[in-house]
């Protein structure tokens, strides 16, 4: 290229950081004042000058430390059993909607079925219902529909095993709320692996077969190694969703069910709001997508511009 | 079973549990919703001992004032905050769009506001917007003015700053990648017929940027739509109602006031809305290509 080499103005520089502090600055302040006691978020004394303290994590996780608090009577915040609750939640729909997923491409390709079209569009309309408007049904129908009787073989088993009055429901049990997190993420992921399928070279499959594989073996053993770009893309936007969603986890779960958004809205709702731990167990929630958006940021990328930006 | 069967089966195997989630956990709820819009229904019922009453809730809602009142601050905040984070998205694209050092590094750190929980930036933003201890009012008491109470005088304000400070990345980053898979002949060609750089942005890239563009609007219009939990958080959709987008609205009727019949017709409303954007958006996007189509053949047969 002949291009001429221009001199890039300092004035660029200038912005480009001006716009990295804007961007990380808030979840800077964060990261600070988690470490600060109430005592100092409270004085006033902004700045840097404090006396770092690990008091706020402890206070936050006191229900799943091994040993006692001094600085606790009581432990109130059970924001420990509640990361229990999201991680499951989060890992357990990640991994099922990747596999059903994976699967339901695959054969969308192959077996041609529909185009990509129809998948883009799909995706498009789930994309477009709000968390709120799947409230009242969701609400509804776990409570009342997705139900095994208690008298029946199965639900019967269930009561005598776990306890409980009443039939046995979808609502308040983790799988209740996994299963509406899969459906919200699944055209999406099929949507974008589709797109990595496609470019897996036909006549690997086909020599595959001559060797005598089946269609199963040709689809784990051949398929799913190639597209791994894929699935860690599809992979960190669906557990982006299930790990931060409020909403429907707050409709559908109950008291030994909860999540960490429900418990950070529940106490940010209260009018004495204890600064240092909030921002402790917000800074708790936030460390899986910051590290992920640390080390996949390029996946993340192909995963937001894909379907906007064609190629 | 024999192989041969199981391998003509297997394509339904492999469609089977999708199919299964999405019919039971989506298209069923939805259905389940507009059936419920026309009942008088309430939390402690099961649906089917509800009672039938017709298009009675759509026409409460449609005089009900307190839900105008949220179709308008909804439709305030979202083309405000789209309209906004357009311009700064592609404005900061535009300007930035050369080889600096420490680009992917702004990518990187730009797609954070985005990626934490919508819960957890609400946490961080009434805590920056509060009157004493945040940093807004402690700047603005550093440089000798007047403390502004931000979520009770200026709450719309306030939660459309907020979602500019997380959402303009996403636009940013969608121009910048359509401005680098742009055809670098037609650039190239203006520069040689001596476009100045304005020129360049009005007649070639702007254009040609219109289809990614359209499609970038209407995805953010679309989850502007869906903001609940950063608002839920700062304003609670206080003071009175200034704050309350439909989402909330509906999260409250149905939970507070416990009528899950309206709440399900006002889903309903929204839902319409939300499908009337997309398909005009797709119909405009549709009519751009297709004219470009036509201009470009045109072009062909005149060579």
């Amino acid at each position: 290229m002949a291009e001429i080499e221009k001199k890039t103005h300092p004035g660029f520089y200038a912005i480009l950081v001006t716009l990295i502090i804007m961007a990380i600055g808030p979840i800077m302040l964060m990261l600070i004042n988690s470490f600060k006691l109430d005592v100092d978020i409270i004085s006033g004394t902004s700045g840097l000058i404090f006396m770092p303290t690990i008091q706020n994590y402890e206070t936050a996780l006191c229900d799943i430390l091994p040993y006692e608090l001094d600085h606790l009577d009581f432990c109130a915040l059970k924001f420990g059993g509640a990361f229990v609750n999201s991680l499951i939640i989060a890992l357990v729909s990640t991994a099922l909607t990747l596999i059903i997923g994976c699967m339901a491409a695959y054969a969308l390709v192959r077996f041609k079925f529909f185009g990509r079209d129809t998948a883009s569009a799909t995706t498009l309309m789930v994309r477009m219902v709000p968390p709120a408007v799947l409230l009242v049904p969701v609400f509804g129908l776990w409570n009342n529909e997705f139900c095994l009787d208690k008298t029946g073989l199965v639900g019967g088993w269930i009561r005598d095993t776990f306890g409980g009055r009443g039939d046995v429901c979808l609502a308040g049990t983790h799988s209740g709320i996994i299963l509406i997190y899969i459906a919200m993420n699944l055209p999406f992921v099929i949507w974008i692996l589709q797109s990595f399928i496609v470019q897996v070279p036909r006549q690997l499959e086909e020599a595959a077969r001559m060797d005598g594989a089946g269609p199963f073996q040709i689809f784990f053993k051949i398929v799913l190694p190639l597209i791994k770009p894929g699935l860690a893309a599809a992979a960190i936007f669906t557990f982006r969703i299930a790990w931060n969603e409020y909403l429907l986890a707050s409709a559908l779960s109950d008291r030994d069910t909860k999540t960490v958004p429900i418990l950070i809205v529940n106490n940010m709702s209260e009018y004495n709001v204890e600064w240092g731990v909030i921002m402790a167990t917000g800074m708790l929630l936030a460390i899986p997508p910051i590290l992920f958006t640390l080390f996949a940021s390029r996946q993340i990328i192909t995963g937001m511009t894909a379907g906007a930006v064609k190629g | 079973m024999s192989t041969a069967k199981l391998n003509r089966l297997s394509p339904y195997l492999f469609l089977a549990p999708a199919f299964l989630v999405m019919v039971l956990a989506l298209l069923y709820p939805l259905g389940y919703m507009i059936y419920g819009s026309f009942r008088d229904w309430n939390p402690s019922q099961a649906l089917g001992e509800s009672t039938f009453v017709g298009l009675k809730n759509y026409y409460t809602l449609w005089h009900d004032p307190n839900f105008r009142e949220s179709v308008v601050v909804t439709l305030k905040f979202a083309i405000s905050v789209v309209t906004i984070e357009m311009f700064i998205g592609v404005g900061l694209a535009l300007l930035l769009d050369r080889n600096l050092r420490g680009m992917s590094l702004l990518r990187t750190l730009f797609i954070l506001p985005m990626m934490i929980a919508p819960v957890v930036v609400g946490l961080i933003w009434k805590y920056m917007y509060h009157p004493t201890l945040g940093v807004f009012n402690d700047t603005l008491r550093a440089l000798g003015m007047e403390p502004v109470e931000w979520l009770s005088q200026h709450a719309l304000l306030s939660i459309i700053i907020a979602d500019i400070w997380q959402w303009t990345p996403f636009i940013f980053i969608l121009a910048l990648a359509a401005l680098q898979s742009l055809p670098r002949s037609a650039l190239e060609a203006a520069r040689i017929d001596g476009a100045t750089g304005w020129q360049q942005i009005i007649h070639i890239k702007l254009p040609l940027m219109m289809p990614v563009l359209i499609v970038t609007c209407l995805l953010r219009l679309i989850d502007a739509f869906k903001v609940l939990e950063v608002i839920l958080v700062m304003t609670a959709g206080g003071p009175g109602l200034t704050t309350e987008i439909m989402a909330l609205r509906i999260s409250r009727t149905a939970t507070e006031f416990r009528e899950l019949g309206v709440a399900a017709a006002m889903s309903n409303y929204l839902l319409m809305m939300l499908l009337l954007l997309t398909v005009l958006m797709l119909t405009y996007n549709r009519w751009i290509e297709y004219r470009a189509n036509k201009a470009q053949r045109a072009a062909e047969e005149a060579l």
